[in-house]
C-alpha cells in the first residue's frame, strides 16, 4: 500500500506501523472518566468492513502519527491527516 | 545424434553450438533454444513421467504454462526441481535429468499405478486410506510420502544469493508480444516512463511463434525493429525474463527477473531480482494461452498444443514431428497445417470438430504412433497438434478479487468486473484475438492513459497489420469414449474425475478443484482450468458463465521462496547491532548472547575456567567484594526535551515526576491503558526542561513510540519533543564497593563524596581530561554504583580506559549473566517478572502508584480484579535443601496439596546461584506472598522432573535494607 504523506508525500506502508482504530486518539481523562469509560477505551475497538479511520506511525520515516482513512475492502486510501491537527481539531490540547 | 528433428529457419543461431546433458547423454543445441525445443530437435520426446499415474509424457507447450515437461535442473545443491523445460533457457553444460520415475524414464516401476487407476479416482485419499485406524501412520502416511511430490530438493543450502529492488514508472506494460510493443513504443513517443517486461528471453510473443506480417515485414523482425526503439529511449526500461506475477495494492506490482539462469556460471551475481514495481498506470497485454481438448489418451507424448507446435517450428527451428495431425475446434489449428506445409512437414489429418471430425483415441506406449478418429479411421502421426482454444491471460486482473467475464464469442474469459485501479488491459488478454486489432489496442490504450496522466507528445501511429481469421466454437470434449481423457495433465485428472466430483456433490467450481485437485499444480492448470469449468457445467446441466471460476491469486507463476528472502538470509535475516566495547569484548573472552536487537557479552571467560558458571561467579562475586564494569548501552535512551518535559513524564509514567529536582534520577514504571505494567527504566533531569529516560533493551522502541503517540495524538500541545539517543552514548555500569575510587581516578573535577553525589544523583561532567560524559548514580547489583556514559564514539576507548584505571582494584567486566545473578540476588524486577501480564502490586510496587493524577494505565489499574488481596506478589525463594538447584517456572503448591491449577499457588520467575549467599536463589509470583515469609511451600516443576521444597524469604536476598547502594 501507499500512504500519502501529508509531509512526506507518497510513502509505501512498510515503513509504517499501524495501531488501528483512530478512536484511540479520544482518550477520557482519567481523573474525571468512570471505568466504564476507560474500559471501552482500552478494549473497544470498530472493524468495519468498509471506510475506516486508523492510526499509522512512520515509524521508519520522520515519527509522525497519522489518521489515514481507508477502506478496508480495497485499500483504497481515502484521506490522510497528521494525527496530531486531528487532535487539535477534537478538542485535544494539553 | 546430432539434431535428427532440426529444420531451416527459426530464431537460433546456429553458429554457437551448445552442448547439454539429459539424463547423462550429452546432446547439442543452439544458442537461442530452449531445453525443451533443443530436446525435441534431438528427437527426445518423452521427457517425464505425470504425477499419480506416473504416465509417459512428453513436452506439451512452449511457455510457462507448461504442465508436463517438468525438469530435475543443474546438479549440487544448485539443482531446482519442477522446471518447466519450455522456459529454461539452453546454455553450454546445462544438466537436467527426469523426474518422478523409478529405474529408467523409459520403464518407470511406479508406471503401475497407471493400472490401479481405477482404485485412484477423484477423492482415493478420503475413501481408500480410512482403514484400518492403525495402518495410518504405519503404512498409508509412509506410503504416500514416498510417491508424493514430483522432483527432488538437492537438500542442501542454496548457493545462489537474490536481491530485491524497487523501480518507478509511469506505465508498467505487462507483456512485450504485439499489444505490448505497440503500447510501450506509443507511451515512450508520448514522454511517459515506461517499464516494459517480458517473461521471454526475446521480446515479441506470439509474433516469434507466428508467420504474421507487420508493418510490411515479418513479425518478428518488426518486434526486433520494436524492441530496438525502445532499448534506444532513455525513458523506457526493457526487462526481458522478467514475470510480472502480482498485482498488489495502489499500483505495485511484484515481479521476479530471472538474471543468471541461462548462464553457465552467474560470477556471483545474484540469480534473481524481486522487483517491487510502483506505477502509476499499468497495461497488461499477457496474451492468450491455448488449451487442450479431451479424447482418449490425449496425454502420451507428441501430443502438443498447435500453438506451441508452430512455436517449435516458426521460432525454434524444429519440427515437433515427421508426421503430424492437426485436431481444432477453431481457425487457429489449421494455420498449424499451413505452417508445418511450408516447412515441408508432412500433415497427414486435420481433424476439425467444427465439422463432426473427432479425434477418439491415440496409439503409442512411450509416444505417439497413430491417431483413431470418430469413423474408427486410424492415421499415423507422430506428433498431434491440439488447439482447444484460446484462454486470455485474465490472472493480474483478478489478483482484487475481480471476477472474469464469459464471452462467448471467443469462448474464453476476459477481464470483468472491477479491474485493479490504474490498470488496463490490451490484447489477447482483453479477448482481442487478432493480430491487427490487437496493434490498434495496444497504441490506443497506451494513447489513452498517456492523455491521462498529462503527457504531451504525440504517440505516432499502430503499425499495420491485418486480422487473421479467428472462429473459435465451444467444443470441449469428445463423448462416449472407452478411454481415459485428460484435463489437467500435471495433476492427472481426467475427464471421468470431473463426473465423478459431480457426481458425489462436489459441484462448486472451488469444490471440484479441491476435491480433484484440478489446477493446483505448479502449472496452477493454466491449461487444464477452462476445460475442466465447461466439463463441469455440461455435467450441471449450466452455462460456463453460472458455473464460474475459483479465485485467481498470486504468483502467476512459481517463485522461489528464495528469491522472497532475497538477502535476508542466515544472519542476515535479523542483524544484529554491536555496543561500542564489543570488539574489546571479544578480545577479552567473551561469549555473546542475543538480547533484543543487540548482541550483548554474557560472560567473560577466563583461564583455567571450565563451565559458564565458574565466570559468572567470579564476576559476580567480584562485583560484590570490589568493582565491575558492565556495557549497558543497549538500554533505550530518550531525551526529553520542553517546557512540558516534567508534566509529559508525569503522565506517562505511573508514579509521580513533577517534582524530580535537576540533578536527581528516578526509577518510574509504565503501564499500560490497561494498567498492566509493561516497561520500566531510569529517568534523570538534568536540567529544568530536559530529562534522559532510560528504558529496558527489548522494549526502547515501543516506548519510543508510544511516548510520540501520547505527544502527538493524546496532547498535541504540551511543549515536549522527544529523539532516541540509544546509538549516541556508550554507557557502562560500574558497580562494587570499589567503584567510587575507581571513578575518582576517571571523573575530572566532579566531587563523589556521598554528600556531594548522593544514590539517584545525576550529572554532567567529563572523563579523562575533557571528554563530554554523564555520570548517574543508580544501581542494579544492590551495590554502589554509577552508569557513565560517554559520546558512543569513545566507546572503545571508554571500557579500556576504564578497566586501566581499574587494575588497581582488580576490577572484571561482567556479563548479562552476572547482571542477571546480581539483580535476583538483590530483588529487582527485569523482563521475567515484567511479561506483560503482571500488574505493579504483584511485581510489589503497588505503592508508587500515584493516586493524586491521572497518567496512562493508572485508572484501570485500580480494577477491583487487580487488587484483590490474595492476588499474586513477588516473593524471594531458596531450597530448603541449600545445595538443590532452582528451577525457574517451577509452580507452587501449598505442602500436602494434589499438583493439579485448582491447587496452584504461583510460579518461579527467575532463578539463579547466589555466590554470595552459597545457595541457589529465586524470585516469583506467590498467593499472599508478602505475608507468607518463613513458610516452605513445594515447587513443582513436571517438565524439568523436580519436585522441591522451598522457602520463602523477602525478594531481596541480599542488603535488603539497601545500606550498600546508599553508602
Amino acid at each position: 500500500m501507499i500512504i500519502n504523506h501529508p509531509l512526506l508525500g507518497p510513502r509505501d506502508s512498510a515503513e509504517f506501523v499501524v495501531l488501528g482504530d483512530a478512536c484511540l486518539i479520544d482518550r477520557p481523562d482519567g481523573m474525571n472518566a468512570t471505568f466504564e469509560e476507560l474500559h471501552d477505551y482500552a478494549y473497544v475497538r470498530d472493524n468495519p468492513a468498509g471506510e475506516h479511520r486508523e492510526l499509522w506511525y512512520h515509524e521508519q520515516g520522520d515519527r509522525s502519527w497519522l489518521v489515514v482513512t481507508r477502506s478496508t475492502l480495497t485499500h483504497e486510501v481515502i484521506k490522510v491527516d497528521l494525527a496530531r491537527d486531528v487532535a487539535r481539531a477534537r478538542g485535544r490540547s494539553r | 545424434m546430432t539434431q535428427a528433428m532440426r529444420i531451416e529457419g527459426g530464431m537460433i543461431d546456429r553458429e554457437r553450438t551448445l552442448a547439454f546433458s539429459w539424463n547423462g547423454r550429452w546432446m547439442t543445441g543452439y544458442q537461442g533454444d530452449t531445453l525443451a525445443s533443443a530436446l525435441l530437435a534431438n528427437g527426445e520426446r518423452l521427457v517425464g513421467r505425470s504425477f499419480k499415474y506416473h504416465r509417459p509424457r512428453g513436452i506439451f507447450s512452449s511457455g510457462s504454462e507448461e504442465p508436463s515437461a517438468l525438469v530435475q535442473l543443474r546438479d549440487g545443491a544448485a539443482q531446482e526441481p519442477n522446471t518447466r523445460a519450455t522456459t529454461v533457457e539452453l546454455f553450454d553444460g546445462l544438466i537436467a535429468t527426469s523426474q518422478n520415475h523409478r529405474g529408467p524414464l523409459a520403464f518407470d516401476l511406479m508406471a503401475v499405478n497407471d493400472l490401479l487407476s481405477p482404485f485412484l479416482s477423484a477423492g482415493f485419499y478420503y475413501k481408500t486410506f480410512m482403514w484400518p485406524k492403525a495402518f495410518w501412520e504405519r503404512v498409508y502416511e509412509p506410503l504416500i510420502r514416498a510417491s508424493a511430490g514430483l522432483g527432488r530438493l538437492p537438500m542442501q543450502p542454496d548457493p545462489d544469493a537474490y536481491d530485491h529492488g524497487f523501480l518507478h514508472c509511469d506505465l508498467l506494460v505487462v507483456g512485450a508480444g504485439p499489444a505490448g510493443l505497440s503500447a510501450a513504443l506509443a507511451a515512450s513517443r508520448t514522454g511517459l516512463r515506461v517499464i516494459l517486461a517480458d517473461e521471454d528471453f526475446v521480446p515479441g510473443g506470439r509474433l516469434n511463434a507466428e508467420t504474421h506480417e507487420v508493418d510490411g515485414q515479418a513479425g518478428a523482425d518488426w518486434a526486433a525493429a520494436a524492441t530496438a526503439e525502445l532499448t534506444a529511449s532513455d525513458r523506457v526500461r526493457l526487462m526481458t525474463r522478467t514475470t510480472v506475477f502480482g498485482a498488489f495494492d495502489h499500483g505495485t506490482y511484484g515481479a521476479l527477473e530471472r538474471r543468471t539462469d541461462h548462464l553457465a556460471d552467474a560470477e556471483g551475481r545474484p540469480r534473481q531480482v524481486l522487483w517491487r514495481i510502483y506505477s502509476r498506470r499499468a497495461l497488461l497485454a499477457a496474451g492468450a494461452t491455448e488449451r487442450s481438448i479431451a479424447f482418449g489418451n490425449n496425454d502420451r507424448p507428441g501430443i502438443m498444443l498447435a500453438g506451441a507446435v508452430r512455436a517449435y517450428a516458426n521460432r525454434f527451428g524444429v519440427a515437433p514431428g515427421r508426421n503430424v495431425a492437426v485436431f481444432t475446434n477453431n481457425d487457429d489449428g489449421l494455420r498449424t497445417a499451413e505452417d508445418l506445409g511450408g516447412k515441408g512437414i508432412e500433415v497427414s489429418a486435420v481433424v476439425d470438430a467444427r465439422r463432426g471430425n473427432v479425434v477418439v483415441d491415440t496409439i503409442g506406449r512411450g509416444g505417439i504412433r497413430a491417431i483413431r478418429l470418430g469413423d474408427g479411421r486410424r492415421v499415423e502421426a507422430d506428433c498431434l497438434a491440439v488447439s482447444g482454444g484460446w484462454s486470455p491471460n485474465v490472472h493480474l486482473t483478478c489478483h482484487h478479487r475481480g471476477r472474469p467475464a464469459w464471452n462467448a464469442e471467443i469462448v474464453g474469459f476476459v477481464p470483468g468486473g472491477e479491474l485493479p485501479p490504474g490498470m488496463c488491459v490490451a490484447g489477447a488478454a482483453n479477448g482481442t484475438m487478432t493480430l491487427a486489432a490487437t496493434i490498434r489496442e495496444g497504441h490506443e490504450a497506451a494513447a489513452g492513459l498517456a492523455e491521462d496522466l498529462g503527457a504531451k507528445g504525440s504517440p505516432g501511429t499502430p503499425a499495420k497489420a491485418v486480422d487473421e481469421g479467428f472462429a473459435a466454437s465451444p467444443f470441449w470434449q469428445v463423448t462416449g469414449l472407452r478411454k481415459r481423457a485428460w484435463v489437467d495433465l500435471q495433476n492427472d485428472v481426467t475427464t471421468k474425475d470431473v463426473r465423478q466430483s459431480h457426481q458425489e456433490g462436489f459441484r462448486s467450481v472451488e469444490h471440484l478443484k479441491r476435491y480433484t485437485t484440478l489446477g493446483m499444480a505448479t502449472d496452477q492448470g493454466r491449461t487444464a482450468n477452462v476445460l475442466g469449468l465447461a466439463l463441469m457445467a455440461e455435467a450441471a446441466g449450466k452455462s460456463i458463465e453460472e458455473t464460474g471460476t475459483t479465485i485467481f491469486r498470486p504468483p502467476y507463476t512459481p517463485v522461489a521462496i528464495g528469491a522472497f528472502g532475497g538477502r535476508a538470509r542466515g544472519r542476515h535475516f535479523r542483524p544484529f547491532r554491536l555496543t561500542p566495547s564489543h570488539k574489546w569484548a571479544e578480545e577479552n573472552g567473551a561469549d555473546f548472547v542475543e538480547a533484543g536487537m543487540w548482541l550483548r557479552a554474557q560472560w567473560f571467560r577466563q583461564p583455567g575456567e571450565k563451565g559458564w558458571r565458574d565466570s559468572v561467579d567470579r564476576e559476580a562475586s567480584q562485583v560484590r567484594r570490589s568493582v565491575g564494569v558492565c556495557d549497558v548501552t543497549t538500554l533505550g535512551k530518550i531525551d526529553i526535551q520542553g517546557r512540558d518535559a516534567a508534566e509529559f513524564l508525569n503522565r506517562v509514567y505511573a508514579n509521580a515526576f513533577l517534582k524530580l529536582p535537576v540533578g536527581k534520577v528516578r526509577y518510574g514504571l509504565m503501564l499500560r491503558e490497561d494498567g498492566i505494567c509493561y516497561d520500566d527504566g531510569t529517568t534523570a533531569r538534568l536540567a529544568e526542561t530536559r530529562f534522559v529516560m532510560t528504558t529496558t533493551t527489548a522494549n526502547a522502541v515501543l516506548v519510543f513510540r508510544n511516548l510520540e503517540f501520547a505527544r502527538q495524538c493524546l496532547w498535541p500541545d504540551l511543549d515536549v519533543h522527544l529523539i532516541s539517543t540509544t546509538d549516541g552514548w556508550a554507557q557502562f555500569a560500574v558497580a562494587g564497593p570499589n567503584s567510587r575510587a575507581l571513578l575518582s581516578k576517571v571523573v575530572d573535577d566532579l566531587d563523589l563524596s556521598n554528600d556531594a553525589f548522593p544514590f539517584m544523583a545525576c550529572a554532567e561532567c567529563s572523563v579523562f581530561g575533557g571528554t563530554p560524559a554523564r555520570l548517574f548514580r543508580i544501581s542494579f547489583s544492590g551495590e554502589l554504583a554509577y552508569e557513565i556514559a560517554v559520546p558512543a564514539r569513545y566507546g572503545d576507548s571508554m571500557i579500556r580506559a576504564l578497566m586501566k584505571a581499574g587494575e588497581a582494584f582488580d576490577a572484571v567486566p561482567y556479563g548479562t549473566e552476572a547482571l542477571g545473578v546480581l539483580r535476583i540476588e538483590k530483588g529487582h524486577v527485569a523482563g521475567n517478572e515484567i511479561t506483560g501480564q503482571t500488574t505493579a502490586r504483584m511485581l510489589g510496587l503497588g505503592g508508587m502508584l500515584s493516586r493524586s493524577k491521572d497518567a496512562i494505565g493508572l485508572k484501570l489499574s485500580g480494577r477491583e480484579a487487580m487488587n484483590a488481596d490474595d492476588g499474586m506478589c513477588l516473593a524471594g525463594f531458596r531450597p530448603v535443601d541449600r545445595s538443590v538447584i532452582l528451577t525457574a517456572g517451577a509452580h507452587f503448591l501449598n505442602t500436602g496439596d494434589p499438583a493439579d491449577m485448582a491447587h496452584d499457588q504461583g510460579w518461579m520467575t527467575s532463578v539463579a546461584y547466589s555466590p554470595e549467599l552459597g545457595t541457589s536463589v529465586g524470585l516469583g509470583f506467590l498467593k499472599r506472598g508478602k505475608e507468607r515469609i518463613g513458610e516452605t511451600v513445594r515447587a513443582y516443576s513436571p517438565v524439568r522432573d523436580q519436585d522441591i521444597l522451598v522457602e520463602v524469604c523477602s525478594p531481596h536476598h541480599v542488603d535488603p535494607d539497601g545500606v550498600r547502594q546508599r553508602g
